[in-house]
C-alpha cells in the first residue's frame, strides 16, 4: 500500500519525501478538522448537560 | 516462491499497513481529545473574555454613588454572559460563562441554560461545564464543600454565591434547574446558582449538581 504509494510520487527522493510528509499533514488536518469534530460527542466527556427522559426527544445535549 | 507466497506476503504487508495505519488515527484522536480540545478552548476563552470586556467598556457606567443594581442582559446564544470566579478551585480560576448549553457552547466554556435565570435574579442561575476535555473548567468540582464563594461577573455588577449543598443525581433530573430545585410547585424568592458537571470525570452515568445562594451584590466589576 505505502510502497505503491511511493513509487506513485513523482520526482527525486528528496521531492517524495516532501510530497509525502505533505499528504499526511493534510490527511492529519482532515482528521482534526472534520473527522474528529464528528465523531466526539459520542464519547461520553461532552454528555454534561441534563435532559428528560428520552419521551421528550428534545434534549438539551 | 511460488505465486500463492506471494499473494500471501502481499496481503499479510498490507493487513499490517493498515492496522499500523489505524493505531497512529486512534494516537492522533486520543491527542485531539486530551490536547487539541484544551488549545482550543482556551483560544475562545480568549477572544469571549476580550467581547466581555468591550461590552463592559461600552456599558454606561454607573453613576458615582448610584445604588441601583444594572439590570441583566439576555446576550445571544455563544456570547459572553459573565464571568465566573471559584477561589476553591484555585485564585486564578476564571472561565467566561457563554449563553447556551449545545456542545459547541460548551466546547467554547460553561454555559448558561437560557431558559433560567441570569445572574443575580430571583431564580436559578444555572451553569454547565465541561468536567474532562475542551479546557475542564468544572474539573474539580467535587472539591465544593458547603460555604464556598462563587463570584459571578456581569456587565457593571459582581453577584457572589455561596454554596449550600452538592448533590449527585441521574442525567435525567432536570429538577434540579428549576427556580426552587426540586420542588416544581414553588415560586422562588432567592437567587440561586446552580452548577452541573458530569460524574464521574471520564464518564456519563450520573450528574455532580453544586447548588447555591445569593449573598452579596456589589456594583461594579473587576473585569
Amino acid at each position: 500500500m505505502y510502497a505503491a504509494l511511493w513509487r506513485v510520487l513523482p520526482g527525486p527522493t528528496a521531492v517524495k519525501l516532501v510530497l509525502a510528509g505533505a499528504l499526511f499533514l493534510g490527511v492529519v488536518a482532515i482528521l482534526f478538522l472534520v473527522v474528529f469534530p464528528e465523531i466526539e460527542p459520542l464519547l461520553p466527556f461532552d454528555q454534561i448537560t441534563l435532559e428528560p427522559e428520552p419521551t421528550t426527544s428534545s434534549a438539551v445535549g | 516462491m511460488n505465486q500463492s507466497a506471494v499473494v500471501a506476503r502481499a496481503f499479510a504487508r498490507t493487513a499490517a499497513e493498515l492496522l499500523v495505519t489505524g493505531g497512529v488515527v486512534v494516537l492522533l484522536f486520543a491527542a485531539y481529545v486530551v490536547v487539541w480540545s484544551d488549545v482550543q478552548t482556551a483560544a475562545a476563552q480568549v477572544e469571549l473574555r476580550d467581547d466581555f470586556k468591550s461590552q463592559a467598556q461600552s456599558a454606561d457606567a454607573p453613576a458615582p454613588g448610584t445604588t441601583a443594581t444594572p439590570e441583566p442582559l439576555a446576550v445571544p446564544p455563544g456570547d459572553a454572559m459573565a464571568v465566573m470566579r471559584i477561589p476553591r478551585l484555585g485564585d486564578d480560576w476564571s472561565w467566561v460563562v457563554v449563553e447556551g448549553v449545545s456542545d459547541e457552547q460548551l466546547n467554547r466554556g460553561p454555559g448558561h441554560f437560557p431558559e433560567t435565570a441570569l445572574p443575580g435574579q430571583i431564580g436559578n442561575f444555572a451553569v454547565a461545564g465541561h468536567r474532562a476535555t475542551h479546557g475542564e473548567p468544572f474539573a474539580h468540582l467535587d472539591r465544593m464543600a458547603p460555604g464556598d464563594e462563587i463570584v459571578v461577573e456581569s456587565i457593571g455588577v459582581t453577584y457572589t454565591y455561596v454554596v449550600d449543598t452538592t448533590e449527585i443525581v441521574t442525567p435525567s433530573d432536570v429538577g434540579v434547574l428549576l427556580p426552587v430545585p426540586g420542588k416544581p410547585d414553588k415560586a422562588s424568592r432567592k437567587a440561586r446558582i446552580t452548577l452541573v458537571t458530569c460524574n464521574p470525570r471520564w464518564g456519563s452515568s450520573e450528574r455532580l449538581i453544586v447548588h447555591g445562594h445569593l449573598t452579596e451584590t456589589v456594583i461594579g466589576s473587576e473585569v
